[in-house]
């Protein structure tokens, strides 16, 4: 078999298993978040946490709780990594710097798992395991419930009640997360990752050195770091560690986890909104993207443009051999356009279109299918965008899914998609115009800037991966990309919550005649060309400054 | 705090009267301590609610696993490879192969299989990769180099010299290398161990594994597994 052929067979089997899958479990998360009993655990969880699960949220009472819940998970994070070294199987590592707990806190709480520490050399057992592996779990689970109230925003009328926060939290935790985490890691286990709860031991080699291997309840915070499109590695090396991800079935397992919950909650907007089609029109413009990006970089990286790459015979630099570059393209396409950013290759090391893509894959605004939740809300509002768009050619008041696109919807939205460039082209602007930029470069020239501006794209879009060269560990960094990250997070959440709750009020307009077709393959192109025009655009004099200007040189 | 254009008797921020406290929940009545008034109650609601969630996520759900996975004792464990009952090492994390550190320091061994660069010299403390990009000149002055030794050590030309064994890999810690960087060792290490280089061609053929399930990766091959073989049959031989 050749290897591109084996590379194609990858694609299409990771494809037909992603396809299988999304609607079982769709549906599934549609019949979770409907549901009207509690199980007997949810119960439970409530009553210590002193809810009433069936209490019924107005959109400003649902982002009370979310802010509320998530700023008790940065100040729990920052205190946990402080207090490290009085806490049990700390493995003797010292507290972590204020300056990097608070960008650690920010980061795992935001979804984002930007990691400016290496795991194996600062992070006890317990910091991993019940500090960062828990806000996997949970800073996923708040994604999915801000997505499920906007699709409820949608779905309801002459309402404005969107659901009960800590519901959605708990059902997204239980019901979802911690079922299928739990067969992940087995099964990430049987591959060879490990699980258990030593720390760094001796071996004496063959060659007669020594050797410390680590250890570390690996498995069980690996399938949720990919399931919960999270990315943070128990260990510096991410998925390219031989005990995070060691073969070639791990591999396509753990992107086939960043991929499942993404492209299965378009299912269950479909079936909340009543209209399968719709959520396949939204899955379809996710797809379409995804796969341009895994065709670009893995073309790119075949052809190793670049003298480095030229000389070496290949773009082997940064990439394990068991992966190769159809593996490592794969997962590195996967990992920036959901809101991951675990490697299994180094994109610094990427050829310059290589790592463009990723770098633009992040851009986009993670939306092809984009993290759990985050990348279901942020197409819905480009969604709302491309209605306006049409809407303006044809001179009607746009309408989605018979609400009316009005000028408090449009405003909303627009507010949501100027949030990220803001905070992305103003972080990397700063840090250029300052010493540190140029200071934490490791490379030269125009992919030296590509890494401040893959580090603010990064730390904004809440991906979390790096170009890794970049010393991101100084107090400049820590605090400004900290900045980044939560409010990357948390104002879109703001304007796709207030934006639920005006389209929960409206009553439905009829659908006539002149209703533009939203399920339509046509408005899937349309939707394509907006994300393209509106984020792409607004990027690409930046991306000309960075990857452009060196794959041009090269 | 953002607040709704709605009428003041709509607004959602603090239930104070019973009434409209009854209203905001969906129905029936309910015992007075699951309302949550205020920021400060709302917080200590959401730092019990990240308590219990970690218990379930952060204690209970690792413990669960970790029982389950030690039934699976040598994976859950790092895969170790036991050398005359003593761990020396593990099948998943590559090694060096260099001589012990001596008068003229450390250098590849030309006894053993050698894996690829590695930036950490395969010390598990210190994983990633070099992080330079396809064009650097530094990269570009490591690969030269790396390409030169390579062929010298196993008299070689230059052009025989694969990718594989000119790059780092993305972990430090790479187990594999290429079958082509492992047939290109073969006289060297036969004639270090004194065996015959279809002896050591045919210990190659049985390490190699091809791509996971078929089409999985890249064809490999085990730096470790083939070294504890040679080592086997230089003893035997």
């Amino acid at each position: 078999m050749s290897q591109t052929f084996a590379d194609v067979l990858q694609i299409v089997a990771l494809v037909g298993a992603l396809a299988l899958v999304h609607r079982p479990l769709g549906d599934y998360m549609a019949r979770v978040y409907t549901s009207d009993k509690h199980l007997r655990i949810e119960r439970w969880i409530h009553r210590c946490v002193g809810t009433d699960p069936s209490a019924a949220m107005r959109w400003p009472v649902y982002l009370r709780a979310v802010l509320a819940f998530s700023a008790a998970g940065v100040l729990f994070l920052y205190a946990m990594q402080r207090l490290q070294d009085k806490l049990p199987m700390s493995l003797g590592f010292a507290p972590i710097d204020p300056d990097q707990a608070f960008n650690t806190a920010a980061s795992f709480v935001s979804n984002t798992n930007w990691q400016s520490y290496a795991g194996e050399s600062a992070m006890g057992h317990l910091t991993q395991m019940a500090g960062l592996a828990v806000q996997n779990f949970v800073s996923a689970a708040v994604g999915m419930a801000v997505a499920v109230a906007l699709v409820r925003g949608f779905a309801r009328s002459r309402t404005g009640e969107l659901g009960n926060f800590w519901t959605d939290l708990v059902r997204g935790v239980v019901r979802i997360l911690l079922p299928l985490a739990a067969v992940a890691a087995v099964l990430l286990v049987a591959a060879g990752a490990v699980q258990n709860f030593s720390g760094m031991h001796e071996v004496h080699t063959l060659s007669g050195s020594v050797q410390h291997l680590p250890g570390g309840p690996v498995a069980s915070q690996e399938a949720i770091k990919e399931l919960g499109t999270n990315g943070g590695g128990f260990y510096n090396a991410n998925c390219s560690h031989p005990f995070e991800n060691p073969n070639g079935f791990s591999n396509l397992l753990e992107i086939f986890l960043i991929l499942l919950i993404p492209l299965s909650l378009p299912r269950t907007f479909g079936r909340m909104v009543g209209s399968l089609r719709q959520g396949y029109a939204i899955v379809a413009a996710m797809g379409v993207i995804w796969l341009a990006g895994v065709v670009a970089v893995t073309v790119s990286e075949y052809a190793h443009p670049g003298t480095a790459a030229q000389l070496a015979g290949g773009a082997m630099e940064g990439k394990e051999q068991r992966f190769g570059e159809g593996g490592s393209s794969l997962f590195a396409v996967t990992t920036t356009m959901t809101s991951t950013g675990a490697v299994n290759s180094f994109h610094d090391s990427f050829t310059a279109f290589g790592g463009g893509v990723t770098l633009l894959g992040m851009v986009l605004g993670e939306i092809a299918p984009g993290g759990v939740g985050s990348g279901l809300y942020g197409m819905l509002v480009m969604a709302v965008i491309a209605v306006f768009v049409c809407g303006l050619m044809v001179g009607r008041t746009p309408e989605y899914l018979g609400k009316k696109i009005g000028p408090r919807e449009i405003k909303l939205a627009a507010c949501y998609i100027l949030i990220t460039p803001a905070l992305v082209l103003g972080g990397t602007g700063l840090a250029m115009a300052l010493p540190d930029g140029k200071e934490a470069m490791t490379n030269i020239g125009a992919h030296g800037f590509t890494e401040v501006l893959y580090a603010y794209a990064s730390g904004s879009n809440n991906n979390g991966s790096a170009f890794a060269g970049f010393g991101a560990d100084t107090p400049f960094f820590n605090t400004t990309i900290g900045l980044c990250m939560l409010l990357g997070r948390f104002l879109p959440m703001v304007f796709v919550l207030a934006l639920a709750g005006s389209l929960a009020r409206q009553a439905p307009v009829p659908v006539t005649a002149g209703t533009l077709r939203t399920e339509k393959p046509l408005f899937t192109g349309v939707l394509v060309g907006v994300i393209a025009i509106v984020t792409g655009l607004t990027f690409f004099p930046a991306l000309a400054l960075g990857p452009l200007a060196e794959g041009m040189s090269s | 705090m953002p607040t709704t254009p709605t009428t003041p008797s709509m607004d959602p921020m603090e239930p104070t009267d019973p009434a409209q406290s009854t209203r905001q929940s969906s129905g029936g009545a309910r015992s007075p301590r699951f309302r949550v008034r205020g920021t400060g109650r709302l917080l200590w609601a959401a730092l019990r609610a990240l308590l219990v969630l970690t218990l379930v996520c952060g204690v209970l759900y690792p413990l669960a696993v970790t029982g389950v996975a030690q039934g699976l004792t040598h994976q859950a464990n790092g895969s170790p490879v036991r050398v005359e009952g003593k761990e020396a090492g593990s099948e998943l994390i590559g090694q060096s192969w260099n001589t012990r550190q001596g008068k003229g320091g450390s250098r590849p061994d030309p006894k053993w299989f050698q894996g690829r660069p590695s930036a950490s010299d395969y010390d598990p403390r210190a994983t990633g990769s070099s992080q330079l990009g396809a064009s650097d000149p530094r990269l570009v002055k490591a690969v030269r180099t790396a390409r030169e030794r390579v062929a010298a050590f196993n008299h070689v030309p230059v052009e025989r010299v694969p990718k594989d064994a000119v790059t780092g890999s993305s972990s430090a810690l790479d187990p594999h290398i290429s079958p082509a960087y492992a047939a290109l060792q073969v006289d060297r290490v036969a004639e270090a161990n004194g065996l015959s280089a279809e002896a050591v061609r045919a210990l190659v053929d049985r390490c190699t594994e091809g791509r996971t399930a078929g089409f999985l990766g890249q064809p490999h091959v085990n730096v470790l597994r083939l070294n504890l073989a040679v080592r086997e049959a230089a003893r035997h031989g």
